[in-house]
């Protein structure tokens, strides 16, 4: 079976189809059999440069992107701000011209601001791959959260998703909103409303503003970070009041659903977003999502590179 | 050039020979088939029927490959990978690699390379239900079903019950 995977880059979710999510769900399936062999590696991208080109901080993201360039054989380069010349003041655009002067394939941003990756890939012939633009996307977040949810649940069609907590900062709520309700999953949103703008209600999904109302329906319960690094202006009296309201304790979960899961893109705030017990629990697939992230961005790698290996051109 | 090359009958009589190559040169069915996605994989399942069939009492292991990862060509619609299936253990075996037809032999150097990377077996060796020529690369079948000389530009259509709802071997009008 063939579908139209023909995107040269990965931007948003927002733009793919129920086709493509699902090419790469299916395609990240096979990586996840692979990593569990004894040689995990193949030669997809033999020949292939990938760079990583990090202007905001990330450990996670960034070593799982490096990870899965190395599994598919790729030679893959990491930069941040602090150790390239965007520090001396050279333009993002300048940086990846010269990445690019130096047969860089392939080019995966995480950036400050929306829009950073569409920037350069309309600019450029290299593949870009969004790895978080502001608060915009995180496209391969939101993939392997959907398929963490499908390796569990076996689907989604129905599958009911809470999304707690700092929703207007969060790249990582949006990813997920699109990919969830593109395959049919019922998606509500819970913070509260200095972080959850009612506008979310014209993406055709349910804002709440009281997690206890919520909590007994959900099959799923994603708890975002609480992101200190955006909080442009104080939009909580306190993380203290925030943990009380919309954490995930012990007395919550009690009334959870018994086979809900319980998910978090990391770094985990420890007693704010949810109980250490809790996410060191049964229900928690916190650490699944790391591995389900190596597949995923596998996955992503192999098919904006167009499933070939003969070096870049 | 046009026209069917193999009916159904040469089909099944060729997977049949085949069959009874593999228990001449291993009577103790010391061996595992492993068929390359997509119709390798339902050969791979006859020639193990067969097998039985000729040496009542063994089943040999069947398991399937998917080379997609693999492939050194250019790939203008990307397949769905389907991920390999070989449950058994191919340390020290001695494996058939299936497919249906042999070409340049990229498809068979990809196999290999696959192969390798899920385990080391003792022997790799190849059945074909139709070896065209044409050969880019060292490597020769072990069991061949039918020659067919063609031209390189022809294409070479395999049709499996399994797969295709008939059996049949065809040759297409040469690509303009």
């Amino acid at each position: 079976m063939s579908t139209g995977w023909h995107r040269k880059d990965l931007l948003s979710l927002r733009e793919l189809s129920v086709g493509e999510l699902n090419q790469v769900l299916a395609t990240a399936k096979v990586f996840k059999e692979i990593l569990g062999r004894p040689i995990k590696k193949v030669p997809s991208l033999q020949g292939r440069t990938v760079v990583n080109l990090f202007v905001e901080p990330s450990t996670r993201t960034r070593i799982s992107f490096e990870l899965a360039a190395i599994r598919l054989s790729a030679d893959v380069v990491s930069l941040d701000k602090d150790s390239s010349s965007l520090r001396k003041g050279e333009t993002l655009f300048d940086t990846a011209k010269n990445l690019e002067a130096l047969q860089a394939g392939i080019i995966v941003i995480r950036h400050r601001s929306a829009g950073a990756a569409h920037f350069l890939s309309t600019r450029l012939k290299a593949s870009v791959i969004n790895a978080g633009d502001g608060a915009h996307e995180h496209p391969t977040q939101g993939l392997l959260d959907t398929f963490t949810i499908v390796e569990r649940l076996g689907k989604l069609e129905g599958v009911r998703v809470l999304i707690v907590g700092d929703i207007i900062h969060s790249r990582v709520a949006r990813s997920n909103l699109w990919a969830l309700t593109k395959l049919g999953a019922k998606v509500t949103l819970v913070g509260p409303p200095t972080l959850l703008p009612r506008e979310f209600e014209d993406l055709g999904v349910k804002v709440s503003y009281n997690l206890d109302e919520e909590l007994e329906q959900a099959d799923v319960i994603n708890l975002l970070r609480i992101q200190h690094e955006r909080m442009v202006q104080a939009r909580l009296p306190s993380v203290g009041e925030y943990a009380g309201l919309f954490g995930l304790n012990l007395d919550r979960f009690q009334r959870c659903k018994s086979g809900v899961l319980l998910m978090h893109p990391g770094p985990v705030h420890r007693g704010v977003e949810i109980a250490s017990e809790l996410a060191d629990g049964p229900q928690s697939v916190i650490l699944d999502q790391v591995t389900n992230g190596l597949a995923v961005r596998m996955a992503v790698l192999y098919l904006v590179s167009g499933g070939r290996g003969l070096g870049d051109s | 050039m046009g026209g069917q090359f193999m009916d159904g009958e040469a089909v099944r009589r060729a997977i049949r020979r085949i069959a009874h190559e593999i228990s001449e040169r291993h009577p103790k069915g010391e061996v595992a088939l492993i068929g390359i996605q997509t119709r390798g994989v339902p050969l791979a399942q006859r020639l193990a029927k067969e097998f039985a069939l000729i040496e009542p009492g063994q089943t040999l292991p069947v398991g399937s490959l998917d080379i997609s990862f693999y492939r050194d060509d250019l790939a203008k619609n990307i397949p769905v990978p389907k991920g390999s299936e070989v449950l058994f253990d191919v340390k020290d075996k001695t494996v058939i690699l299936v497919d249906d037809v042999l070409y340049t032999g990229r498809t068979i150097r990809a196999a290999m390379d696959a192969l390798c990377d899920i385990g080391r077996p003792k022997v790799i060796q190849l059945a074909v239900l139709v070896d065209r020529g044409h050969r880019e690369l060292p490597i020769r079948p072990d069991y061949v079903g039918k020659n067919l000389p063609t031209a390189p530009g022809a294409k070479v259509k395999v049709k499996l019950t399994e797969q295709d709802g008939e059996d049949g071997v065809a040759i297409e009008k040469e690509a303009a």
